[in-house]
């Protein structure tokens, strides 16, 4: 009975909780347009998280922010030939993606060029290329920033398909050559022993980078890819010992900052892919602390820090 | 349960059956094979048989090509000549070669345990698309054990010692079952015991019929330890045979330089060269 009246006392108190709760968590979503916006921004946490597992461990983090410099001049020229349509964007973006990553699979075949030499020089140029096509166009500063920095609350429910759909095919892609994809990031060697198609594999991996990218442009745009390819990966990297947990990791985290960034942009008012990133920063830092503050801790205490870190990662 | 059930499977995967293999045909057949880095040809002029369940030592000088050897015929390096490959060992094993190299390329800090790794092995008997299926959970376990590195099957990679860490390689290599098995300086880096427990799992290899080639510079445990020997000088074939046939005066001055004797002594093969370091001695 106490325990009834009790309830009944802190009901208004706790109305007035979920009221706030409901204005901050609830009321955006009421808008169409941002349910559409918080839907693409999950999708592109999960998939870019997945993707990016693998940029990871594969040392690609140059790449990933080349690449998705790269696109700029097929974005730069859907936008000039669409008036105002999103997805024709997309489809830009997509072919100069996937020809930039083939390009730079083939220039670096043979290693006559050094990866990173090659990346820099080609996709420097494709940057430069699409900046040129932009700067024709009248209002040429705010077109840019869009592109460079993102635009989510302009996701068209076409351009929600597209995501969903290409996003999908990357997971399926992913899901269903985990295995070989692990073998060629792990040991080359292994792979061409066991003759598989170790080419065909790296080109496909990089096209599926370049479908990531494409897909993530709205929601965090050209600049900041990179962060969102890299940060939950690295954060799940710190945590876990197996690819595929650190995958598993690394799509939630990735989705964690997208909804969390989302909402913090709703309401603070700030730009949205920003906000994102800075929260899956955030949490990489928190890991991180935890990790060196344990590890600080078994110090004093007289306990080798690998122990510690053995201990701290999950199976 | 039958004898086709699980059960059954998993102690045929724990106890392999020491069966004689009759089966004493070529597993791999090379013919003129050359091989080199960036259009530089480093090895030419090979062409040898290896037959089911033969150790061979490939011993030679280094720079002398013996990894390039294994490199080419695994499949590393463009070569020109022929290598056939062929699945000719007694027990379930494909034609294939599994390599262990002397120095893994590979990033220690890779999210992979011990079990990830040596399952790696197994990804063409597993196929594309498909996770592993019980029969590969037990090579995998089998491999593990035969290494003595079942234990330690969830450390992750990066936090073996070099030796624990060639074991899984070896361990991985098994794994794959191939019908022939290259082990480049296998012995570097271990200590003697693993050095004895690698050459039990040589042994039951050799029942298995697996062929086995193993590069060595160790001239005194080659001359005792292997069924045939290669020498290997410059790039090129300098012996090929049994032991004691080809460990002539003439061969070994034409694989070393003219600094090196050996001689047996009862039951010691006696190695000298002018660099005192090279000074051994090998018990059979």
């Amino acid at each position: 009975m106490i325990g009834w009246a009790m309830w009944l006392a802190a009901g208004g108190w706790w109305s007035a909780w979920l009221e706030r709760l409901d204005a901050w968590l609830i009321a955006p979503l009421r808008y169409p347009l941002l349910a559409r916006s918080m839907e693409a921004a999950v999708i592109v946490g999960v998939v870019s998280g997945v993707v990016g597992t693998f940029v990871v461990v594969r040392g690609m983090a140059f790449f990933g922010d080349a690449l998705a410099h790269a696109i700029l001049p097929g974005v730069a020229f859907a936008y000039q030939r669409a008036e105002g349509k999103t997805d024709g964007l997309f489809w830009g973006g997509l072919v100069a993606g996937v020809l930039s990553a083939l390009g730079i699979g083939w220039l670096t075949r043979h290693e006559r060029v050094r990866e990173d030499t090659a990346i820099g020089v080609v996709f420097a140029a494709m940057f430069a290329l699409g900046i040129a096509m932009i700067s024709r166009v009248n209002n040429y500063a705010g077109d840019l920033s869009h592109i460079l920095f993102g635009q989510i609350l302009g996701v068209s429910p076409a351009d929600l398909r597209l995501i969903a759909g290409f996003g999908a095919a990357v997971l399926v892609v992913v899901a269903l050559f985990f295995k070989e994809f692990m073998i060629i990031s792990f040991d080359l060697a292994l792979a061409r022993t066991l003759r598989l198609p170790v080419e065909l594999f790296r080109l496909l991996l990089l096209v599926l980078i370049a479908v990531t990218i494409v897909v993530s442009l709205q929601t965090v745009g050209i600049a900041l890819m990179v962060a969102l390819l890299v940060t939950p990966a690295a954060t799940a990297s710190l945590v876990t010992h197996r690819l595929l947990p650190m995958m598993g990791v690394s799509a939630f985290l990735g989705a964690a900052a997208s909804v969390i960034g989302f909402y913090i942009s709703f309401h603070q008012d700030i730009a949205t892919g920003p906000a994102i990133v800075l929260t899956a920063t955030a949490f990489f830092l928190a890991t991180f602390g935890v990790q060196q503050v344990r590890s600080m801790w078994a110090g004093w205490r007289g306990v080798s820090s690998a122990t510690v870190e053995a201990a701290t990662r999950t199976e | 349960m039958t004898g086709n059930g699980l059960w059954a499977r998993f102690r045929r995967a724990e106890n392999p059956p020491s069966v004689q293999c009759e089966q004493r045909g070529v597993v791999l057949a090379v013919r003129g094979l050359a091989a080199g880095y960036n259009g530089q040809r480093a090895i030419e002029g090979f062409t040898f048989d290896v037959h089911a369940g033969e150790r061979i030592g490939i011993v030679g000088p280094n720079g002398a090509g013996k990894s390039t050897l294994f490199k080419a015929l695994v499949g590393l390096l463009p070569h020109q000549g022929t290598i056939s490959i062929l699945g000719a060992s007694c027990r379930e094993s494909h034609a294939m070669v599994a390599y262990v190299p002397q120095h893994e390329e590979i990033d220690l800090n890779f999210p992979a345990t011990v079990w990830d790794v040596v399952m790696m092995g197994r990804a063409r008997q597993i196929g594309y698309i498909l996770p592993p299926r019980k029969r590969d959970r037990l090579a995998v376990r089998a491999a593990l054990e035969r290494v003595g590195m079942w234990a330690l099957r969830k450390r992750p990679i990066g936090q073996l010692s070099g030796g624990q860490r060639r074991r899984v390689f070896v361990a991985r290599a098994l794994a794959q079952q191939a019908s022939v098995l290259l082990l480049d300086e296998p012995f570097s880096g271990v200590d003697t015991t693993a050095e004895g427990d690698i050459f039990q799992v040589l042994d039951v290899l050799r029942e298995e019929g697996v062929a086995v080639l193993l590069a060595t510079h160790n001239l005194a445990q080659a001359a005792t330890h292997y069924d045939k020997l290669m020498l290997i000088s410059g790039g090129r074939m300098i012996a090929f045979g049994a032991p004691e046939q080809i460990y002539t005066p003439e061969n070994l001055a034409r694989t070393f330089g003219e600094r090196i004797a050996l001689w047996r002594e009862g039951e010691q093969y006696v190695v000298v060269a002018d660099r005192p370091c090279h000074a051994e001695t090998h018990t059979p």
